[in-house]
């Protein structure tokens, strides 16, 4: 059955505080996720007081700020502080988000901070992705074309069919639509999930790929494809804007379109 | 741990080629549900009182017979293919999981031939 109490060995327990010992005037709680996997332990949460005068305005700026000053053994992934990379994925305030991208004043009293839900954890705030890129990697994310490429220039495209793949290629992977959903939640051992299927989504509506019927073949499954429910969680959870739920809809129709 | 490559594990035993049915099964069916259910459901509010005789009447009028089977499958039918779901949403491990869905599948089709059954019983009997 599916597990809807977390393990005994994964259950949050508080954790140590540590507190502003400066004369800072304008306090943020950080109530920051840690597991360390050499201890044995359950996860606790500790409680950070970070002074945001001296401190950048997102949450990004503030695990630094931690990390730096205050706890050095915090370990969470970031790299372009931009939204571009997608490394700092986490749970803030309770939405998934990107930590570079969310503004600390956005969150109402103390900022919680977790890892992605529902994934293992390897340390911290940084969740082990291997099945979520094993998924991606899985709906073969390359054009796939029986015609020679022309000798003299590239594959052309126009520019309506360009715009078709403009958003979806936008999706940095940065798993929080799919860590978002329910029915990863529960299947992700089986369902592709909202970032994976937006991506075979890219795939098959391009233009240039000449498998979109294997594509869709390969996806046509209860449980790959169909573990979709239309909750709309991947479409609100996304931090560029994307609409994975409408590209999972697509490609149903797409589906049904070829049997009749 | 496992030596089996991560990319081998989603790729399993690969696409079953299925699932498309079944999801245009259920849309199909939800949307001939929304006249079935108006019918029963106005039709039901208009009929006065809830007297023996009154009821037996109603079912037995011919339209009337035939809406109602066609309700009881379809509802029957949208019922199984949403529990279905629910139940391959839920329930892991592959014994279980079948064993739930030929047990809510078998109980669906016994409500089935018990509700046209009973219709045809009432419309096509004679001792009321």
């Amino acid at each position: 059955m599916a597990q809807f109490r977390l393990p005994a060995n994964s259950r949050v327990k508080s954790g140590k505080t540590y507190p502003d010992v400066g004369q800072a005037k304008n306090i943020k709680k950080f109530l920051i996720y840690r597991f360390n996997p050499d201890l044995k332990e359950n996860p606790t949460l500790d409680t950070y007081e970070v002074d945001m005068d001296s401190c950048g305005p997102m949450v990004l700026d503030a695990l630094i700020k931690i990390k730096n000053e205050i706890d050095s053994t915090l370990a969470f992934r970031r790299s372009c502080r931009e939204g571009i990379c997608g490394s700092c994925a986490m749970n803030i305030d309770g939405v998934n988000t990107l930590a570079c991208l969310k503004p600390v004043n956005e969150v109402k009293g103390s900022v919680k901070v977790y890892p992605l839900p529902h994934m293992p954890v390897v340390k911290d705030l940084v969740p082990d992705l291997t099945n979520f890129y094993a998924q991606y990697a899985s709906i073969k994310p390359w054009l796939e074309s029986k015609t020679p490429p022309p000798p003299d220039h590239e594959r052309l495209q126009s520019k309506e069919d360009q715009e078709k793949i403009d958003k979806p290629s936008a999706c940095i992977m940065c798993a929080c639509c799919s860590t978002a959903c329910p029915s990863y939640w529960w299947n992700s051992d089986r369902y592709l999930g909202p970032a994976a299927l937006l991506q075979a989504y890219r795939w098959i509506v391009d233009s240039r790929d000449e498998s979109t019927g294997e594509r869709l073949d390969s996806l046509e499954d209860p449980f790959r494809l169909y573990r979709c429910h239309t909750i709309l969680n991947c479409t609100q959870a996304c931090p560029k804007d994307l609409n994975p739920a409408k590209a999972i809809t697509e490609i149903k129709k797409l589906i049904a379109h070829r049997r009749h | 741990m496992s030596l089996v490559s991560p990319l081998n594990k989603v790729l399993g035993l690969g696409s079953a080629k299925e699932g498309a049915q079944h999801w245009w099964a259920q849309r199909l069916s939800a949307v001939a549900l929304i006249p079935l259910g108006l019918w029963f459901v106005f039709d039901l509010a208009g009929m006065g009182n809830f007297e023996y005789g009154t009821v037996v009447g109603f079912i037995s009028s011919p339209i009337r017979s035939i809406l109602l089977i066609l309700l009881i499958i379809t509802l029957a039918y949208h019922s199984q293919l949403g529990i279905q779901v629910v139940v391959e949403d839920y329930v892991h491990g592959s014994s279980l999981k079948i064993a739930a869905i030929v047990i809510t599948s078998f109980a669906h089709i016994f409500v089935v031939v018990g509700g046209v059954f009973s219709v045809l019983k009432i419309a096509l009997g004679t001792t009321v």
